[in-house]
């Protein structure tokens, strides 16, 4: 149980996807100016790798080796397309947002990555529960990066006002910077400083 | 023409896939670390977009596209493939790697062994299939302008993954905060960069 209990806890931040393991973050940087897209970024990943982890588990003593990669990304790409048909009829303003993105998710290092490097050798169960786990993991970085990128970048979260005009009018500027890619790339860098002061063992030697 | 070289300075320098989309950003910050390697990787990666990218786009125009299967019978007029579209473009984009790898392992095996191992990981770089998601969206109007596209995206993903193989290579002994070193600083550079690349902006021919 403690076992299974670990495989959920660690990808949350000693083994974190993005921060640590450095998978997906093509998608993480591009989707997050707003909380609102980042939000529903991270639930289809959670989604896509946790339905493909399960289904490559359940395959895993049947697929040769050899073509493995192939066979891999047929059904990642089969669970994409179903999120991708669900979010265009259920949100489809968010799934204009996140335009190539969704499509995105099959060539996401995360999935492919978690795949590899644990469906393919474990039981469904724990590859259910590693999935998870990593989609949470990815889900905390991309709701940090949402967070910080719309408040300081729009003055807003979830496309609600938040900075009060008053704010405004004592002279408070929305930093433009935030909204563009570049920031991005700088926030994350300084995420997995703040990360790595706190946990010693991570730093690169 | 002016269409046609218009999008490939475009895509070289304002819609760069790593600073503008940050595609292929996972092997970007892996291979980075001399410039040789970086090299040979970029002009792969370079040479797989050359070719998928236009065979994908001629897919989309002949296949996917709603009313594109009327060169068989206008009764087709009405039929809209494109959900199909990303397990198309994936398997499109898997099989040609493998053939280009084949191909290259025959007639340059000393290039073969140069670029080894990156070759079949290509399958699976975000920026070739975001190079022919974005060709579809952006509904390109003949395969010339394909072609320039394709073509700009992988000159411009080479430019910036040799300039930061470069600039690591140069900070390899700078003094830098121990939880900064690797993943982090690289991060911040590559912001850095995208902030030079923003001046690019608004350049029109």
């Amino acid at each position: 149980m403690a076992n299974m209990l670990k495989l959920i806890k660690n990808p949350l931040s000693k083994e974190n996807p993005i921060a640590v393991q450095v998978l997906g973050i093509c998608s993480a940087l591009a989707v997050t100016t707003q909380l609102k897209p980042a939000v529903v970024m991270a639930l289809s990943v959670t989604v896509v790798v946790v339905l493909s982890n399960v289904v490559v588990s359940l395959l895993r003593n049947t697929i040769p080796s050899r073509i493995r990669i192939i066979v891999q990304l047929v059904i990642v790409s089969l669970m994409v397309i179903l999120v991708d048909q669900f979010l265009k009829a259920f949100v489809y303003d968010v799934s204009k947002q996140l335009s190539v993105f969704v499509g995105l998710i099959i060539t996401n290092c995360i999935v492919m990555g978690r795949l590899e490097a644990f469906a393919l050798a474990n039981k469904p169960l724990p590859s259910l529960l590693d999935g998870i786990g990593n989609g949470l993991g990815y889900a905390v970085i991309l709701i940090i990066l949402g967070f910080i990128r719309e408040l300081f970048g729009q003055g807003s979260l979830w496309g609600y006002k938040i900075m009060p005009e008053s704010f405004f009018e004592a002279g408070y500027v929305n930093n433009g910077l935030m909204t563009m890619p570049a920031m991005a790339l700088i926030l994350v860098g300084i995420i997995i400083w703040v990360h790595r002061s706190r946990n010693e063992d991570l730093c690169e030697k | 023409m002016q269409e046609i070289i218009n999008i490939f300075v475009k895509s070289i320098f304002i819609d760069n896939m790593v600073f503008a989309f940050f595609l292929g950003m996972c092997s970007y910050l892996a291979v980075s670390k001399t410039v040789k390697t970086s090299m040979g990787l970029g002009i792969a990666v370079c040479f797989v977009l050359l070719i998928t990218v236009p065979v994908n786009y001629l897919i989309n125009e002949y296949l996917l596209k709603e009313g594109a299967l009327t060169w068989i019978s206008p009764a087709f007029a009405e039929v809209d493939l494109s959900f199909l579209s990303f397990i198309l473009f994936i398997a499109v984009i898997a099989a040609i790697v493998q053939l280009v790898e084949m191909f290259i392992e025959k007639f340059s095996p000393s290039l073969y062994s140069q670029l080894g191992i990156f070759l079949p990981l290509i399958a699976v770089n975000c920026a070739i299939m975001g190079a022919s998601l974005f060709m579809q969206q952006r509904e390109y109007a003949n395969i010339g302008e394909v072609f320039s596209f394709s073509l700009g995206s992988g000159i411009g993903w080479l430019l910036a993954i040799i300039g930061l193989a470069a600039i690591r290579e140069r900070i390899r002994y700078s003094q830098i905060p121990k939880p900064l070193k690797g993943l982090g600083i690289t991060f911040i550079i590559t912001g850095l960069m995208a902030i030079a690349f923003m001046s690019f902006i608004g350049i029109k021919l």
